[in-house]
């Protein structure tokens, strides 16, 4: 036995990431690790990489236990993990990657250059790359020699085990299958690989055994010989629907939105919905499915070709201020980069879209009317802050969520496009969230929500389209719509 | 509880200290000047420290606009140059003193837009955008003036620089004007809630509604506006606009920014920060004269209480 991870325990503030979860890996051996967003696995990486510390359980390497408190310890035990996003440097050369940090010199601290030329040429060719200069800096080659690169690098280190986290993302067909042919090599030579990914098609071609993590639990490990993508997506997805969604039903309204053939080369793809007043649609997908550039897109933010009708009439959205007046509106999932200004109070961040409405006829903003209308907002969300003059960094996330809800409704918006709702929100807020949604859509407004997390888009949207890769890969009612359907539609089956 | 009120209370007397740093610090260095040199705290010395002053608390008003978005205006010593040369050749030529002062300050309203549309439309960073303009203009004065002062103003220029309304110089009444209108803008319009959000988090500006490029252009083009108003002030006091002018007053307009507390990332500070921080840096200038420190020495002095202030402020995060 290579690795052994044993009842490996982290909570977060609020939330339990791992629950007592085991891992085993052997040498020679591709072991998948299978789940929703959300579920665990990077978390669990990154305890194996040294990125998290745990608060429970054990790590043992070929049966010996071991600590691991940082990066750097733990590819000092060889364990190498390659990350999704490349983290090479662009400008250097691929040799220079190769032996970042560990180059080796000569007298007076000369960089031996003939020898990291030497052996990265050796080390490439030896995973099948060739007729490449090593010299050339990383950025004129593509993903998949930099991923070759970064496998390079873990090998020059002698590592063992090799964790690769959704490694074919960027990777074309062609590429994924040379990817897989090194991973095929480096099983020969004994190594253990865990490879993360939702691609089942993958799994199902390279991996040895599957283990399945659900809400920070350990579902179960399945031989690949032995299942079937429909078995193995009951496992990521087999969760019970609590009732802890509210969801109202209001007659629909009139369409109020409607986006015809939208494209942005190499991220969206023929794009067509239509978005009632008082609905909620649901956008339900993977990660980088292309929901969160779609919404951006409606919002005025990307460059588009394609139609978008708003109240019957085509429009060109070019900026996010002219979809604000418009009345299109769009709450990010990145509340700390997008969305609020960190320095400035709770009064800052709630009326800086609607400053127009508290001016007098002198210019000036009238603080009073400003106040009343923010204090009004505090109490109808229940947004709980000691006043309105606390940074928004002391707030919780919850409430910094709905302090940007009321930023937007003070627009008085007839789209509201939100962007995982309840990302960072404890659950308490998340009903609460729901609720306030609830309304809005009571109000007749259209409301688009857009979340990674199944429970939520089966529970409060009317309607459930599905993305994966830029296009639209299906579209359910509430009443037909089941975790495995979308599942199989957000993973392409 | 009792314990808990403790700490609120003395937490609220940390709070108010930290505000009032640099307040305190102008005091305690107005103290200690005032025993070392009798003269420092008379009459005519204080109002001619606010003279002095004011010809750099000006530009520095422009400088917070600009640095409160994130950037910076190097390039306010050369526009001042530049807009002064032309203003004292015009009046030279015996246009009317408020012709060609006015024609001064359009010319550093146009310098500083024309800084904003490079960093907005050119997308230059505003280090480098302000750093070309600083050069440019400094030899466009020196092709301008041919190297040479321009004087012989004539008795309306005059007054500007060298005038008093009742006991109070002119120039003193504008800056007062300047800080006014610019603590008005920044605290209680609309723009002034932008700029701070620009600055702030520039991306969730974009995503909030408000036009970036146009919240950037206008504080370049109020910091050129600024500059322009010392350097007018400046020619009239001197009777003469040296091409030479000006040459450093980025550094002590930024010096009396940060010392004011406004930070050099953006999004925090205000106006009366920057008001004190140019009068620590004037009170400076005057007490090592009154002391008859050498100018070498002055120059290492500033730098030394520059490079205190800014460290004390690190402290606060």
């Amino acid at each position: 036995m290579l690795l052994n991870m044993k009842g490996i325990t982290k909570s977060f503030p609020g939330v339990k990431a791992l629950d007592n979860v085991d891992l085993e890996l052997s040498e020679g051996e591709v072991l998948a690790l299978l789940g929703e967003n959300g579920a665990g696995k990077s978390t669990l990486m990154k305890i194996l990489g040294g990125v998290y510390s745990k608060d429970q359980g054990q790590i043992f390497l070929r049966g010996k236990p071991v600590q691991i408190n940082s990066p750097k310890e733990s590819l000092e035990h060889g364990i190498g993990i390659i990350h999704q996003e490349l983290s090479l440097l662009p400008h250097l050369s691929i040799m220079e990657n190769i032996f970042l940090g560990r180059e080796r010199v000569k007298r007076l601290n000369r960089i031996d250059w003939n020898y990291l030329k030497s052996r990265s040429e050796e080390i490439l060719s030896h995973l099948g790359v060739k007729n490449i200069d090593v010299t050339k800096p990383v950025k004129d080659y593509g993903v998949a020699i930099g991923k070759m690169v970064e496998i390079a690098r873990i090998l020059s280190m002698d590592c063992h085990i090799i964790v690769m986290d959704e490694p074919t993302d960027t990777l074309t067909t062609q590429e994924t299958e040379f990817l897989f042919n090194v991973i095929r090599q480096l099983k020969r030579e004994g190594k253990g690989i865990v490879y993360i990914s939702h691609k089942l098609n993958e799994i199902f071609e390279i991996a040895d055994r599957v283990q399945v993590l659900r809400d920070g639990k350990n579902i179960g490990t399945v031989k690949v010989s032995e299942t079937n993508s429909d078995e193995l997506i009951q496992m990521m997805v087999g969760r019970k629907l609590e009732d802890k969604f509210p969801r109202v039903c209001v007659g629909t309204g009139k369409k109020i939105l409607e986006v015809v053939n939208l494209q942005i080369p190499g991220i969206l793809q023929n794009i067509n919905f239509k978005l009632y007043s008082g609905e909620i649609l649901g956008f339900s997908g993977l990660v980088g499915a292309g929901r969160t550039e779609l919404a951006k897109t409606i919002f005025g933010v990307n460059k588009y070709s394609g139609e978008i009708i708003f109240e019957g009439r085509p429009v060109k959205i070019k900026s996010p201020q002219q979809a604000i007046e418009m009345g299109i509106v769009y709450l990010t999932e990145d509340r700390k980069q997008e969305a609020l200004f960190f320095e400035h109070d709770v009064l800052f961040n709630m009326t800086i879209s609607t400053l127009n409405d508290f001016v007098t006829a002198t210019g000036r903003i009238s603080k009073n009317r400003e106040v009343r209308e923010a204090d009004g907002y505090i109490e109808k969300l229940n947004i709980r802050t000691p006043s309105l003059y606390e940074r928004v960094i002391n707030l919780s996330g919850g409430n910094q969520q709905k302090l940007l809800l009321a930023r937007w409704m003070m627009t008085k918006p007839k789209v509201l496009i939100l962007d995982e709702p309840t990302r960072g929100v404890d659950v308490g807020a998340k009903v609460e969230i729901y609720n306030i949604i609830n309304q809005l859509k009571q109000r007749g407004i259209g409301i688009i929500v857009i979340s990674s997390e199944l429970p939520e888009i089966l529970g409060i949207c009317d309607r459930i389209i599905v993305m994966h890769n830029g296009r639209i890969t299906g579209e359910f009612t509430h009443e037909e719509a089941t975790q495995e359907e979308i599942m199989k539609c957000a993973v392409n089956l | 509880m009792n314990h808990t009120n403790l700490i609120a209370r003395n937490r609220a007397v940390h709070n108010v200290l930290l505000k009032l740093r640099s307040v305190i610090g102008l005091l305690l260095l107005s103290a200690i000047l005032s025993i070392l040199s009798p003269r420092f705290l008379t009459y005519s010395n204080l109002l001619n420290v606010l003279r002095q002053t004011s010809l750099n608390a000006i530009i520095a008003v422009g400088m917070t606009f600009v640095i409160l978005t994130g950037g910076i205006d190097l390039s306010v010593g050369s526009i001042l140059a530049f807009s002064s040369a032309i203003a004292a050749s015009m009046a030279h030529n015996n246009f009317s003193a408020t012709i060609a002062i006015l024609t001064g300050l359009l010319i550093g309203l146009l310098l500083g837009l024309i800084n904003g549309l490079i960093v907005t439309q050119g997308n230059v960073p505003p280090f480098i955008a302000t750093l070309a303009m600083m050069t440019m203009a400094r030899g466009a004065t020196l092709v301008y003036s041919n190297g040479q002062p321009i004087t012989g103003l004539g008795e309306g220029f005059y007054l500007i620089g060298n005038g008093y309304i009742g006991q109070i110089p002119i120039p003193v009444i504008i800056t007062i004007g300047v800080l006014l209108i610019a603590y008005y803008v920044l605290s209680q319009t609309r723009t002034g809630r932008y700029i701070y959000a620009v600055g702030s988090n520039e991306n969730a500006a974009k995503l909030t509604g408000i036009n970036i490029k146009m919240v950037k252009t206008l504080v370049y083009a109020i910091s050129g506006f600024t500059a322009a108003l010392s350097g007018i002030i400046i020619t009239s006091r001197l009777n003469s606009a040296p091409p030479t002018a000006g040459s450093g007053a980025e550094l002590d307009a930024i010096a009396a920014v940060v010392l004011g507390g406004t930070s050099l990332a953006g999004g925090e500070g205000h106006i009366a920060g920057t008001f004190i921080g140019a009068l620590i840096i004037g009170v400076l200038n005057n007490g090592l004269n009154l002391l008859n420190v050498s100018s070498y020495y002055q120059q290492f002095v500033k730098g030394v209480v520059i490079l205190i202030a800014v460290l004390l402020d690190r402290r606060k995060s």
